[in-house]
């Protein structure tokens, strides 16, 4: 009876066995679902609801390339990956897109044999104090205990700063993002620092958020992006051209309630052959040529997908910043469809 | 002295004084006291003490379960319901509980791991319980089968036409055996059960599902979470690990040298590394290990490294019954003209596995205990869920009624478990003397 | 275990002896079995080979010798950013030894008190020590050590409430001592240069204290004579060490902790993560000697308490003689592996952010280069190496108090 339970389990697993090699696309197909390796816990950003069912800015790029390949967003399978976790899951072919809050590094990129499709949040490591610590800059943090995500660049990072700035410091090691914050409520350190993002997210759910500041120092540069395996260059394309459709649609002001109307045919040409009305995109990069009509119909564009998680109407209250369009100084920069 | 006749009265008694009551210290609450609690000046103090610490560590944890708020939808409203008043905030409980027992299992299909739980115990009571009819035991031959289909669901003849492999081995292996002897029948019967399931079991079942498609709904190990991945993995794993197990003390204690080798540095390797390095491997490394576009789910890559990491203690165990199996059992066995597979099948065997099981249900306590380390690598047991809705901005902030919650699922579970191995020892001392 | 067929001479050797031959199936075995693993390790070593070369990775140890570029708090030796991956992984290495060591000393006090205490006849007691006992044994360690950690975290203040003029906290024992929820300081003493031949002396006075039991045993077997060995023992040590140490002129002050800027500075900082993992790790430990040492008295059979009674001995002597030596004997190779059980607990420091192998070469490091294959298998062998001198350790005295048997 022992040796039963084994081989049923290898029935699933069978079931369940995916490939890892190149021709991604072809095997996402064929699986019927796209595996998305994202945070496990982050608000705004990707987190379970009660349901188990992800939601959060990351994870709309899993949405929206699962609904530029099937024609519905929900064909996703979440993957929840830790820090040290995401990369092997990615090289390893259990998950077929990363889209887990990760910066774009040289080494990453480049060493580790991955490939960043695009920046959907530019980020960069701050520090948030309490209030009555009577701090107003990170230059008055010397000798300060600070509490730190471990495995994480903002790791690295803060060695470097205060290592420039000739600052002293004592870290305060956590596993994770909630621990992080219980230690930083409890006293158990000074500072908290991680991206700008997750301080902000993390002040939101604070009883009271107005005794916290965000200091004002950025020390970091965060691009944070989706990534693919870097041995597969069409699979690549299909990431990073869904990324640049939500963007560019927000450019051309394509939503999610015009959309429809839009793919009837514009007077705009990039619109037209954005949307599958001119041109053979769709047949290019392998998708059926509504591909950009699935995204912006369920999914909606980059700013729509902002709005909805980490904008300025939800408890995360994020402002554009240098997320905004490069008409309003900001940095998105969509290249043209053409 | 000399006046002593004189005074002498002659005098018998003839009835018993009847018995007074004894000094009223010697009685009732207070001797029990005297007894038990202030026999000596250390005990005084050793009593005082103990009081000390439960009126210091426990009566202050009263109020808070008293005063618990077991209705909210958030931390910051049972705040206020409380009102600066000291309590638990178990609404975190009451909406939360499923998830804490079933993962993100669907909830319409709850009744599948309900019913597995109901057909574990039935399962198991045979195994458990000598006394029991031993017709139970096809509950636990059909359970492993019927776990896998109730939990992850899919076509019924997929999991049929595995068992039916099984079916097929012991039949060619019980006619292999009137014909040949030693381990050749049981290769017979290995080799058929192999075959079958490598080249003739997919289309057999592929066929069947479209003649009579049946089937449940299926769940992803992604969907599963919570208490009842804990049991999964504890159960897969001992059950896997004993067969594992029972070779690998075999070969530990067998005059073969280079399989000794091979079994002692097994066990020894897997017994020196923490298992939270094992399912590091698992969650990081064992994908690299496997052929190129073979991907095995996380769930069934930790059960691999947990029945690994269990057979090797499980080897430790059974060798332990082996040795204290009295030698005679052995020379009688030769006497017979057993083989040496007859012997253990028949006779050592039998009886090594039977004082054994104190021994592994001892292990498959702590393999349970440590099923709780897969939070590390990404499966929301209840831990890794206890972590998810902390981090919920509903319920930021919230400890103690999680870990509570968790920390007595455990211990119902594991001290049941070791209440019945005690009993067990018990039970097998008087049947030695 | 088969009687051994008989060989046939005169025919020479056939194949189907290789099967039915005893003799030569032992072999046959063997050399199967070899070739099943060998083959499986092949498979499996082609197999990582040709994942790696089909991702373009290679196996190589050359970033051990990288610099680490992230900061340990804890380290018992000195460490910066700049130091290499090798020395933070020594550095995790080392902050494992020391939370096994100080666990497996404080898990052994616990638990001998607890078993001790729930053989007691004291009602209250005994029951206290039942309800540690089952508690402990029965809730996974890493529940325990979350727990440890939430309580050290949420019960103590932080270090800001012992600032002002009318501060919420005060420091304990005479101002030496602070607890807050990030550690705990404690004065730290500082050696002046007499302190060295006061180590000498102390480390002489031990030779001694030795030499005078072996004396005094011999002596007892000798002539029968009896001294207070141990007393005379600790007044060698301590008595020779003190002289010295005053004769020295006292060569030792105190650094003591002192709110200062953000943190208490001075003194000796005990992190909070290094205590709960300390605490929870010898509770839980602790719980499982107290079930080893009572089952150990309870295995020695009351005649021979009675029979030592009926010889004269007085209790103590019935203890040291009789019951000890043979209690010790089923009690200390379990206590080794809980020990042994205890050291790969403390790889769940993970938990709860302690620095530690796992930490360092499992951790930070792994995640920064992207070398899980080789800071894994380094991380295994390293644990290996650290069980293996245990168990070693422990087969050494199972084999010094081996029953001899017939």
């Amino acid at each position: 009876m022992n040796k039963s339970v084994f081989l049923g389990a290898l029935t699933v697993a069978a079931l369940s066995a995916g490939a890892a090699a190149a021709a991604t696309l072809d095997d996402v197909k064929a699986a019927g679902v796209l595996k998305c390796g994202v945070n496990p816990g982050t608000p705004g950003f990707a987190a379970p609801d009660a349901n188990g069912v992800y939601q959060g800015f990351d994870v709309d790029i899993c949405r929206a390339v699962a609904a530029a390949v099937f024609g519905d967003a929900t064909k996703v399978e979440y993957v929840p990956l830790d820090s040290s976790q995401r990369f092997t899951s990615l090289s390893t072919g259990e998950i077929d897109l990363l889209a887990r809050n990760t910066t774009w590094t040289f080494v990453r990129d480049v060493d580790l044999k991955n490939e960043f499709v695009g920046v959907n949040y530019y980020d960069g490591q701050g520090f948030i104090v309490p209030k009555a610590l009577g701090v107003s800059s990170a230059k008055e943090l010397d000798g300060a205990t600070v509490c730190i995500e471990t495995g994480t660049t903002t790791e690295l990072n803060l060695a470097d700063y205060f290592r420039a700035n000739s600052m002293s410091y004592q870290a305060v090691p956590v596993a994770t993002f909630e621990e992080a914050q219980s230690q930083f409520l409890a006293g158990a350190c000074d500072v908290y620092t991680t991206d700008a993002s997750a301080l902000a997210a993390a002040r939101s759910a604070f009883a009271t958020p107005s005794d916290y500041v965000v200091l004002p120092e950025i020390i970091s540069k965060e691009p944070l992006g989706p990534l693919v395996r870097q041995d597969d260059g069409a699979w690549g394309d299909v990431a990073r051209w869904t990324l640049n459709a939500m963007i560019a649609a927000e450019e051309l002001g394509i939503t999610s309630a015009n959309v429809g109307e839009m793919a009837a045919g514009t007077d705009n040409p990039e619109i037209n052959r954005m949307l599958g009305v001119e041109g053979g995109l769709g047949d290019m990069i392998g998708l059926p040529n509504d591909w950009v009509v699935q995204i912006l119909t369920q999914v909606g564009n980059y700013g729509e997908s902002f709005e909805r998680n980490v904008g300025e109407d939800t408890p995360i209250g994020l402002s554009r910043g240098l997320n905004a369009q490069w008409k309003d100084g900001g940095l998105l920069y969509a290249p043209p469809f053409r | 002295m000399s006046n002593l006749d004189a005074e002498t009265v002659q005098f018998v008694r003839e009835t018993m004084i009847p018995p007074s009551a004894p000094p009223g210290r010697e009685t009732g609450a207070v001797k029990w006291m005297r007894e038990n609690l202030f026999s000596s000046w250390f005990n005084v103090i050793m009593t005082l003490l103990a009081i000390w610490f439960i009126w210091h560590f426990f009566v202050p944890m009263i109020p808070w379960f008293v005063n618990g708020v077991w209705n909210a939808d958030s931390l910051r409203e049972c705040r206020e319901i409380l009102d600066g008043r000291t309590g638990g905030c178990f609404a975190v409980l009451s909406e939360r509980w499923k998830q804490l027992l079933f993962g993100f299992y669907p909830q319409t299909e709850y009744w599948r791991p309900i019913l597995m739980f109901i057909w574990l115990a039935v399962a198991a009571a045979p195994i458990m319980f000598d006394n029991l009819p031993r017709k139970l035991l096809i509950a636990t031959a059909i359970y492993p089968f019927a776990m896998v289909w109730l939990i992850w669901g899919g076509s019924i003849w997929g999991v049929l036409s595995v068992a039916a492999g099984f079916g097929l081995g012991y039949v060619a292996f019980k006619f292999a055996d009137r014909k040949l002897e030693g381990l050749i029948p049981l290769l017979v019967g290995l080799a058929v059960a192999v075959v079958w399931w490598l080249f003739l079991r997919g289309p057999v079942a592929g066929g069947l599902q479209s003649i009579l498609p049946f089937g449940l709904p299926s769940v992803g190990s992604r969907e599963l979470g919570g208490f009842l991945i804990c049991l999964i993995i504890g159960v897969s794993g001992i059950a896997l690990s004993l067969p594992i197990g029972i070779i690998l003390a075999l070969g530990r204690i067998s005059n073969l040298p280079l399989v000794k080798m091979i079994c002692v540095g097994f066990i020894e390797f897997i017994r020196g590394v923490p298992l939270i390095t094992l399912l590091f491997v698992a969650s990081l490394l064992l994908n690299y290990f496997l052929p190129p576009k073979v991907t095995f789910d996380l769930v069934l890559r930790v059960i691999v490294m947990v029945t690994l990491f269990s057979s090797a203690y499980l080897a430790e165990v059974i060798r332990g019954g082996l040795a204290a199996l009295p030698k005679g059992q052995y020379e009688a066995a030769d006497a017979l003209g057993l083989s040496y597979w007859q012997a253990q099948r028949l006779i050592i065997m039998p009886q090594a596995l039977k004082i054994s099981i104190p021994g592994i249900v001892n292990s498959f306590i702590g393999l349970f205990m440590d099923t709780s380390l897969v939070m590390f690598i990404g499966i929301f047991d209840m831990l890794g869920l206890a972590k998810a809705i902390r981090a919920n901005t509903a319920w930021i902030g919230i400890y103690w009624e999680l870990y509570i919650f968790i920390g007595l699922v455990f211990w119902v579970c594991c001290f049941g478990m070791s209440q019945y191995s005690q009993w067990l020892e018990r039970k097998l001392r008087t049947d030695h003397h | 275990m088969t009687a051994a067929t008989d060989p046939d001479d005169s025919s020479g050797f056939k194949l189907s002896q290789l099967i039915y031959d005893t003799r030569y199936r032992a072999i046959t075995i063997q050399v199967l079995t070899v070739l099943a693993v060998g083959w499986m390790a092949w498979e499996l070593i082609g197999n990582l080979m040709s994942n790696l070369a089909a991702r373009g990775k290679d196996v190589s140890f050359g970033f051990l010798l990288n610099p680490a570029n992230y900061d340990i708090t804890e380290s018992l030796i000195p460490f910066s950013s700049t130091d290499t991956n090798l020395r933070a992984t020594f550095v995790g290495l080392l902050n494992t030894l020391l939370v096994a060591f100080l666990g497996c000393i404080l898990a052994l006090i616990i638990g001998i008190t607890a078993g001790v205490l729930r053989l007691s006849n004291n009602w209250i007691v005994a029951k206290l020590m039942t309800v540690y006992v089952e508690a402990f044994r029965n809730i996974p360690i890493l529940l325990w050590i979350i727990a440890v950690f939430a309580l050290l975290t949420e019960a103590t203040p932080a270090p800001s409430a012992f600032r002002g003029d009318d501060p919420t906290s005060t420091m304990k024992l005479w101002d030496t001592v602070a607890i807050t929820n990030r550690g705990t300081y404690i004065p730290r003493p500082i050696f002046e240069p007499g302190m060295g031949l006061v180590a000498i002396a102390f480390v002489l006075s031990i030779i001694g204290a030795i030499f005078f039991v072996r004396w005094s045993k011999k002596r007892f077997l000798e002539t029968g004579k009896t001294l207070p060995n141990f007393w005379i023992a600790l007044a060698i040590v301590f008595g020779v060490t003190a002289l010295v140490f005053l004769v020295m002129g006292m060569p030792v002050s105190w650094s003591l902790p002192a709110l200062t800027g953000f943190n208490f500075q001075g003194g000796l900082q005990i992190n909070n993560p290094f205590l709960a993992l300390w605490f929870a790790l010898s509770l839980f430990t602790g719980a499982f000697i107290a079930e080893i040492v009572r089952g150990g008295i309870l295995s020695v059979s009351k005649g021979q308490t009675e029979a030592a009674f009926a010889l004269g001995m007085r209790p103590s002597k019935t203890m040291n003689l009789v019951i000890l030596p043979q209690a010790l004997r089923v009690i200390i190779p379990p206590i080794i592996s809980q020990f042994l059980n205890l050291t790969k607990n403390s790889s769940l420091a993970l938990a709860i952010g302690y620095v530690d192998l796992r930490g360092t070469i499992g951790g930070t490091t792994m995640n920064v280069t992207g070398r899980e294959l080789e800071c894994v298998i380094l991380m295994m062998a390293i644990y290996l190496v650290i069980s293996l001198i245990i168990s070693s350790a422990m087969n050494l005295y199972n084999a010094s108090v081996k029953l001899k048997e017939r």
